[in-house]
């Protein structure tokens, strides 16, 4: 068994949350960046020491922050992720809100990152973080004003919300959109195609659009990256590719809960098995706990069936979100799940889901949480 | 030179001083001398795009600017402020 590290973002600044090799005791670093929105803070799996950060204010315009010394200090990138100016063309021009997700590039390009934005960009760094340049092929794609409208955001904006790479292949990736849904790259992000078939979008006229999807979380099975799970805003689904139809597996979730939610979390090494923590989805789309009793479900059968996990969590008016980037796992023996709530709330659970017990309260909206060995 | 206020928000950038001098003939040739100085400061107040960003707000000699083309002279003063932006 491993140390743990969390790292969590919030609406006010991150925290750094470090366990015992038990995953019993929890030490607590932060705040790191008081005030900061930080929609994203990510440890790099290939050197296990660089943390890159994706920050803004309520006033300051957006960055990124890069540490080595796990997080003791920071240095700000010297080129975050900026559109570049308007030349006139179609559509207005783009300035970046915030970056939303990091992604560390394959695993045989040491110092690649990507990071997608709002409104929805794909940017590219090849030296750790420290400059940023846009990928065209996503950014200039002549069709990016039909897939990325103007009106088409989130209450905080439109997202190129999710970066998957395939571990086998760095030029095959995908990236997930909520404005039109996932695309997939087989040239390292030259050219983009939707890849929606099967996956309802119900506030179109058109419910099965090739495009205009809100696709909230994608994530590939680690040890079967042909596989993804998609946790959409009109359910969850699955896709085994070379398929190109996604399977509504969220169709055998109870019907009193329903298949809404904002993030799926594939096990580590079980390809059949994933989370999802639902939210109500019904009439004014509260988004919080259905009935107020937070759970977890798990399929072990790729999504045949599902199994409520909410032993620890509150039985009664508990009425928490997880977003988009607030739930993972760790990889160990019995694996670990981690989730941030809305109320502020840090939760695990050290055996696949079964007991759920807090480790952090009254830090402000998490937005992100991610796990990381210790080193 | 022009003097400047520094809000707050980018004292860090500034080793905490939110007051100093700048060279320039416009609100952008000000920032852009503040950002040789002080890596990173402009992008925080103006989008790539020329834009002040929306919870931001400069004043020349006590009229707000609109855009970072405004000129400035020797003399003038330019407040950089944080404005109201939430909860």
């Amino acid at each position: 068994m491993a140390a743990t590290q969390l790292l969590v973002g919030t609406r006010k600044g991150a925290w750094i949350y470090r366990s015992d090799a038990a995953r019993k005791a929890w030490s607590v670093q932060g705040p790191i960046f008081l005030g900061h929105i930080v929609n994203h803070l990510v440890l790099d799996p290939r050197d296990g020491k660089t943390l890159l950060m994706a920050a803004s204010t309520g006033h300051l315009g957006p960055t990124i922050f890069r540490s080595t010394n796990g997080g003791t200090s920071w240095t700000e990138a010297e080129r975050p992720p900026a559109f570049p100016k308007a030349d006139g063309g179609e559509g207005p021009a783009r300035s970046v809100d915030h970056s939303f997700w990091l992604e560390p590039g394959h695993a045989s390009e040491p110092g690649v990152w990507w990071a997608g934005t709002s409104p929805p960009g794909l940017f590219r760094s090849e030296d750790g973080g420290a400059t940023w340049d846009g990928a065209a092929g996503f950014n200039d794609h002549p069709m990016y004003w039909k897939w990325c409208p103007e009106d088409g955001g989130t209450p905080d904006g439109a997202l190129l919300n999710q970066i998957q790479i395939d571990p086998r292949d760095p030029r095959h990736m995908y990236v997930a959109t909520s404005t039109a849904g996932v695309f997939e790259s087989h040239d390292q992000g030259g050219d983009w195609a939707p890849l929606n078939q099967g996956v309802e979008a119900n506030f179109l006229p058109d419910p099965y659009p090739e495009y205009g999807q809100d696709a909230h979380y994608i994530a590939l099975a680690p040890t079967m990256p042909d596989r993804l799970w998609q946790q959409n805003h009109c359910g969850i689904y699955r896709l085994d590719r070379p398929a190109e139809r996604w399977d509504r597996i969220g169709e055998t979730m109870p019907k009193e809960i329903g298949d809404i939610g904002f993030t799926i979390v594939p096990h580590p090494r079980a390809a059949d098995t994933a989370w999802v923590f639902p939210m109500d989805g019904a009439e004014v789309w509260p988004r919080t706990s259905p009935g107020g009793k937070p759970a977890v479900y798990r399929t072990r059968d790729a999504g045949q069936s599902w199994e409520r996990q909410d032993r620890g969590f509150p039985t009664e008016q508990g009425w928490f979100t997880v977003k988009r980037q607030a739930f993972c796992a760790d990889k160990e023996a019995s694996v670990g799940l981690y989730l941030g709530t809305t109320g502020g709330e840090l939760w695990m659970s050290d055996d696949e889901g079964q007991a759920w017990r807090p480790i952090a309260a009254h830090l402000p909206e998490i937005y992100s949480v991610s796990a990381a060995p210790l080193p | 030179m022009i003097a400047v206020f520094i809000p707050s928000q980018l004292t860090s950038y500034t080793d905490g001083v939110s007051r100093l001098t700048a060279a320039g003939g416009s609100i952008e040739a000000v920032l852009d001398d503040l950002d040789a100085r002080f890596p990173g400061l402009k992008f925080r107040v103006v989008d790539e795009q020329d834009r002040i960003r929306r919870h931001m707000r400069i004043f020349r000699n006590g009229d707000r600017a609109q855009d970072v083309r405004a000129a400035v002279g020797e003399g003038d003063e330019v407040l950089i402020f944080g404005a109201l932006s939430g909860g």
